[in-house]
């Protein structure tokens, strides 16, 4: 049951004792929208993304991702989205191309498919040529983007990539935005938490600004550049909050 | 529940044993190594000597002296023997074969007689009239096999009246045995125990397991997949459950070739086996709970101990070779049942389907699924799976 607006958050909170990790966000993303989560680290990025995924359970407010409710119906949204972890979470001693097969067993996906799409998957993201390799042996860009096929060997309607670009080199970095790209171009709707300024400027139609786990800015890169009178949303971030995006933590 | 799911975690969970070295060899190489040091070099069995229970069988036709009498009164002065009479041998060896007694002794018809004759001509054994004394050993005991048929020995020279180091009697005692072991050694009577030991150590491997999954963010990604708490579960047990089996086997393979070749049928070998698989649930449920409390892989492996140490020592080298403190605490582990039971089966000779090997049986069954639910459950509590 796909409704046009693929995720809807409505007065989302989540406390841990006495901090407020999101305060009250609201926000709706449309089907095969790139909307980019940005903010510092401690904003409340994950812990958003945690509720989305029902890992985690919101102190108030509701949150439908595919129209199902995350708290109701975590089963069916479960099935419709992939989530790349901000932990580079694979099994070092499987091969790239085996820890790819479980979790396409895991979303119980035909066997034929599955090795057709493992094999598209591996080849997009460059590693077919490392695929036959335990993954403690991979570089650290490399189990990034292992990481990134396991969250979409499923071909999910919607995927929420955690800071997919993380501790990657100007070259992988880039190599994923091209991905991240062609995953848009295939219609899917992604949610991409970043503190990259750039990285969202590249990829995103619409970005959400959280700081202190409140929603401060929302609007297209383009719309909130000119909205502030700045040239980048690292401007942005300053001219709103004061500070510089990786000095807030 | 979808069994690919199930199948895909057992695979990768036997890949990981297979392939990270540390759990290759606490699994696997480790029982082996211990069975192979065991089985070369050990030479005793430590600890206090109880008192053994024997039975009495007797078939003396007493006349004029009551000589059998005199041999039980004399048996129950030593204060180490704790004699119990029998009607019938039948009886004797089925309380001996579920392990209530250490031994039977059965004493011939003629043996008042004997004593009589003795008594007649004590300086002319050509005047005596022979008797021979059988005796019925738990095979199952070392320290029995050991102590008692000495005591027996001296007893029957004192009642002649002899000085203890003197052994001319017309008495002799013939020990028999219900299980033929080949070459019965220290390490024959370890071996049950073995099996337990090997699957113990499951504790630690599933508590790291777990809290490494915790640590390295893999138990997040598998929530975030529509795999179910149920499978997931399903295939942790499936897949410490064919190890507890490649385990045994490779301890049965081990044991046999250091000598351990109890002459009993395929269906006693199946219980032997079942029971350790059973086991085995216990020590995952254990190391369920282990990572629970765990905050980490390295606590995990220290807080392991406290059930792997009291199940190692408790419960792997049962029999009456433990003091009798240690006997009783033995009875809250689940490990003292199991290798009660194939000490039973092994070398005492007892049936599968008598009472001890049942209430055995049924005790490990009922502790193992009990421990094993509370495991799952309180790391559901805590931890989401």
């Amino acid at each position: 049951m796909m409704i046009e607006s693929a995720i809807t958050v409505e007065n989302l909170v989540k406390k841990f004792e006495d901090v407020t990790a999101v305060d009250g966000i609201s926000v709706q993303v449309k089907k095969g929208e790139l909307f980019g989560l940005l903010g510092p680290n401690g904003a409340g990025k994950t812990t958003a993304i945690n509720i989305l995924c029902g890992l985690a359970k919101p102190t108030s407010g509701t949150a439908t991702v595919g129209g199902y409710d995350v708290q109701k119906e975590p089963e069916k949204v479960k099935e419709l989205i992939g989530v790349c972890l901000q932990e580079t979470a694979i099994y070092p001693y499987l091969t790239g191309a085996e820890n790819v097969e479980l979790f396409g067993d895991l979303y119980a996906m035909n066997k034929e498919t599955l090795k057709k799409r493992r094999d598209v998957l591996l080849e997009n993201v460059g590693l077919t040529g490392d695929a036959k390799r335990r993954t403690e042996k991979y570089s650290g860009g490399m189990k990034r983007r292992l990481s990134l096929i396991l969250a979409l060997i499923h071909n999910p309607q919607i995927a929420f990539l955690d800071e997919p670009t993380v501790a990657m080199d100007p070259k992988s970095r880039r190599d994923v935005w091209g991905f991240i790209k062609r995953l848009k171009k295939e219609g899917k709707t992604i949610i991409l938490t970043t503190h990259y300024m750039e990285e969202a400027e590249e990829l995103c139609d619409r970005v959400g600004i959280i700081d202190h786990g409140k929603l401060i800015a929302l609007g297209s890169p383009e719309e909130l550049i000119s909205k502030n009178k700045v040239k980048n949303l690292e401007e942005v971030f300053i001219n709103i909050t004061g500070r510089k995006i990786r000095e807030a933590v | 529940m979808k069994f690919q799911r199930v199948l895909a975690l057992t695979k990768k969970e036997m890949k990981k044993t297979v392939r990270e070295p540390a759990v290759l060899f606490m699994i696997f190489l480790f029982p082996i190594v211990f069975v192979f040091a065991f089985g070369a070099s050990f030479g005793g069995v430590g600890g206090s000597q109880p008192a053994y229970s024997i039975g009495v069988v007797s078939m003396d036709q007493a006349s004029l002296v009551n000589a059998s009498q005199i041999l039980l009164t004399a048996l129950s002065d030593t204060n180490i023997l704790n004699v119990q009479v029998y009607g019938d041998n039948q009886t004797a060896q089925n309380d001996l074969s579920q392990g209530s007694i250490q031994g039977v002794m059965i004493i011939p018809s003629d043996f008042s007689q004997s004593f009589a004759s003795y008594q007649a001509a004590p300086n002319d054994p050509n005047l005596w009239t022979n008797a021979t004394i059988a005796l019925y050993l738990d095979q199952g005991s070392l320290v029995a096999t050991q102590a008692v048929p000495p005591i027996i020995q001296q007893t029957l020279t004192a009642i002649t009246g002899q000085n203890q180091q003197a052994y001319s009697s017309p008495f002799s005692l013939e020990t028999a045995s219900l299980i033929e072991v080949n070459a019965p050694s220290t390490f024959d009577f370890m071996a049950p125990g073995m099996f337990t030991f090997a699957s113990i150590f499951l504790i630690m491997m599933v508590a790291q397991s777990f809290t490494q999954d915790r640590e390295n963010g893999m138990m997040k990604r598998i929530r975030i997949t529509p795999t179910t708490p149920t499978e997931f579960m399903i295939s942790q047990v499936l897949s410490y459950s064919v190890i507890a089996l490649i385990q045994a086997v490779l301890v049965f393979v081990m044991v046999y070739f250091m000598g351990f070749t109890p002459d009993v049928g395929i269906p006693v070998y199946a219980v032997a086996f079942t029971l350790v698989l059973v086991f085995s649930l216990s020590n995952v449920g254990f190391g369920l709970i282990t990572a629970t409390i765990s905050k980490s892989s390295g606590a995990a492996t220290g807080l392991s101990f406290l059930f792997v140490l009291p199940q190692l020592f408790l419960g792997t080298f049962v029999g009456s070779s433990l003091s009798s403190a240690a006997q009783v605490a033995g009875k809250i582990v689940p490990s003292y049942y199991v290798t009660d039971a194939l000490t039973s089966l092994f070398l005492r000779g007892a049936a599968i389907t008598s009472p001890a090997i049942l209430l055995d049986i049924t005790v490990v069954s009922i502790a193992c699924i009990g421990i094993l639910a509370v495991g799952i459950i309180l790391y559901g509590k805590y931890y989401k799976i």
